[in-house]
């Protein structure tokens, strides 16, 4: 795909829905696209967190290996979502795993490539830093309400 | 018109098990006639002896000659419901309360949040919107549960998920290695449907702090607050507004709810039983 198509439909993305076109076309020069088929890993715990993923479509398992559990699914991702919303945080290491449930295409957008983008373009830098922010917030409030166990019979 | 404080006896035709604390009896209505109730109307059922409890009507508004109720056993009243067997009678007043704004949505996208209970109000919605489905725009339903094992009538979700003119996702909370599905809590499934946000109407039901995280990400993603609709909980007595029980800041769910607009509601839901 060449950079303008490339920039085009990154710019369909929900993350780069307040970005403005010309953020849009700086952040494609670290993008690319990338398949993956039903049960490939797109990151694995602990590993170097080299990639930012905007899912286009299809569906990611979020797990986390437990001794003697195995692999505990605690989120599913699809179109729109994102993974690695701690790509500009130390260590760079990806705390849980991220598996394919199905055909799924994602933009990958390269770390080192984001970070050095954030570093010379502070103005882009904080743009692209909120839109990060509303994602992770948005994460976190999910896993509030799920660590509510809100379905649980309150017996007497 | 029917006395709100009579209690007719009706008697069990059918009892379904649907997860291991929650059971769906069908109670016969023929001999009365038939049984007529708006969508998210709800019953106050009598286990003779034991106590009454409030209890939404969960069959096809269609089908009158059955009253449908799913219940979760929770406590001393659905318990002793639940171990009723077919044949048995239940007491049964009603139907009381406000419904599912169903005729306010002619025209507009719909979305139906439920979880976990929460999908037994509203599945006469869900019933009443398919028998006209192409009055209605988009019809997104969206369900969560605790687990896998507690997903309320999965064959009818298995069909609804089935048909061209419905999005369906359902997601739980903690999934098993078998679960193939969605996990993840069901306010995170809402991003996933392609509304047109400003002509949607949104009928929510689940426990309350689901409600509330679910009609914040409505609001977010543009629904107005006027068209997004909850049902409410409080203990219930007498079903009709006269003992109190049910109050809700100046208002008594069993009368003026259970069914409100968030407008109404938003401001009381942290309000505690009065
Ligand atoms: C309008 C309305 C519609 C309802 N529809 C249904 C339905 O379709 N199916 C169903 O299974 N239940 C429904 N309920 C809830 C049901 O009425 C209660 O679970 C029931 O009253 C419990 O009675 P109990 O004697 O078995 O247990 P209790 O001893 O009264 O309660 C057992 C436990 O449940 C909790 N509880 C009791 N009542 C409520 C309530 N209203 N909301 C939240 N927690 C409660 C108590 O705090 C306690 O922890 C509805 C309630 C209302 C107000
Ligand atoms: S239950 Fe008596 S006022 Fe509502």
């Amino acid at each position: 795909m060449n950079p303008e198509s490339l920039a085009r439909s990154l710019a369909q993305h929900p993350f780069c829905k307040d970005l403005t076109q010309a953020q849009v076309e700086f952040l494609a020069g670290c993008a690319k696209n990338a398949r993956y088929d039903a049960g490939e890993y797109l990151v694995r715990e602990g590993s170097l967190a080299d990639a930012l993923f905007l899912v286009r479509s299809g569906s990611v398992a979020i797990e986390s290996h437990i001794p003697g559990r195995g692999s505990v699914k605690v989120d599913t991702l699809g179109p729109g979502d994102i993974i690695g919303w701690s790509v500009l945080l130390p260590p760079f290491r990806w705390h849980l795993d991220a598996r394919a449930l199905a055909a799924t295409v994602v933009f990958c957008l390269d770390a080192n490539c984001l970070r050095g983008k954030v570093q010379a373009d502070h103005s882009f830098g904080y743009a692209f830093t909120l839109q990060l922010l509303a994602a992770a917030s948005q994460r976190l409030t999910h896993a509030r309400l799920q660590q509510l166990d809100v379905y649980k019979a309150e017996l007497r | 018109m029917t006395d709100a404080l009579l209690l007719e006896s009706m008697a069990i035709v059918r009892v379904r098990r649907e997860t291991s604390d929650t059971f769906t009896f069908d109670l016969d209505a023929r001999p009365r006639g038939g049984f007529r109730f708006a969508p998210g109307q709800f019953n106050m059922l009598y286990a003779f002896g034991l106590g009454e409890v409030p209890i939404s009507i969960s069959g096809d508004p269609l089908k009158p000659a059955v009253l449908t109720h799913t219940i979760r056993a929770v406590g001393p009243t659905t318990r002793a419901l639940e171990a009723l067997k077919k044949g048995d009678p239940v007491g049964v007043r009603g139907p009381f309360g406000t419904p599912w704004p169903v005729d306010q949505a002619l025209g507009k996208d719909v979305i139906v949040v439920a979880g976990g209970i929460g999908l037994a109000p509203l599945r006469p919605a869900i019933y009443s919107m398919l028998s006209r489905r192409q009055v209605f725009g988009k019809l997104c339903i969206a369900y969560g549960a605790r687990t896998p094992a507690d997903i309320l009538y999965d064959k009818e979700i298995e069909k609804w998920r089935g048909r061209i003119d419905v999005d369906l996702e359902v997601t739980v909370d903690r999934g098993d290695p078998d679960w193939r599905g969605h996990t993840g809590v069901v306010t995170g499934l809402l991003r996933r449907f392609e509304l047109d946000a400003e002509r949607t109407v949104a009928m929510l039901c689940g426990p309350e702090v689901m409600m509330r995280f679910a009609a914040r990400e409505l609001e977010s993603l543009g629904v107005p607050a006027a068209c997004i609709y909850l049902s409410m909980e409080r203990n219930m007595k007498c079903g009709v507004g006269s003992c109190g029980h049910c109050q809700l800041g100046p208002s008594f769910v069993c009368k003026d709810g259970p069914v409100y607009p968030l407008t109404k509601v938003e401001p009381l839901m942290s309000v505690r039983e009065l």
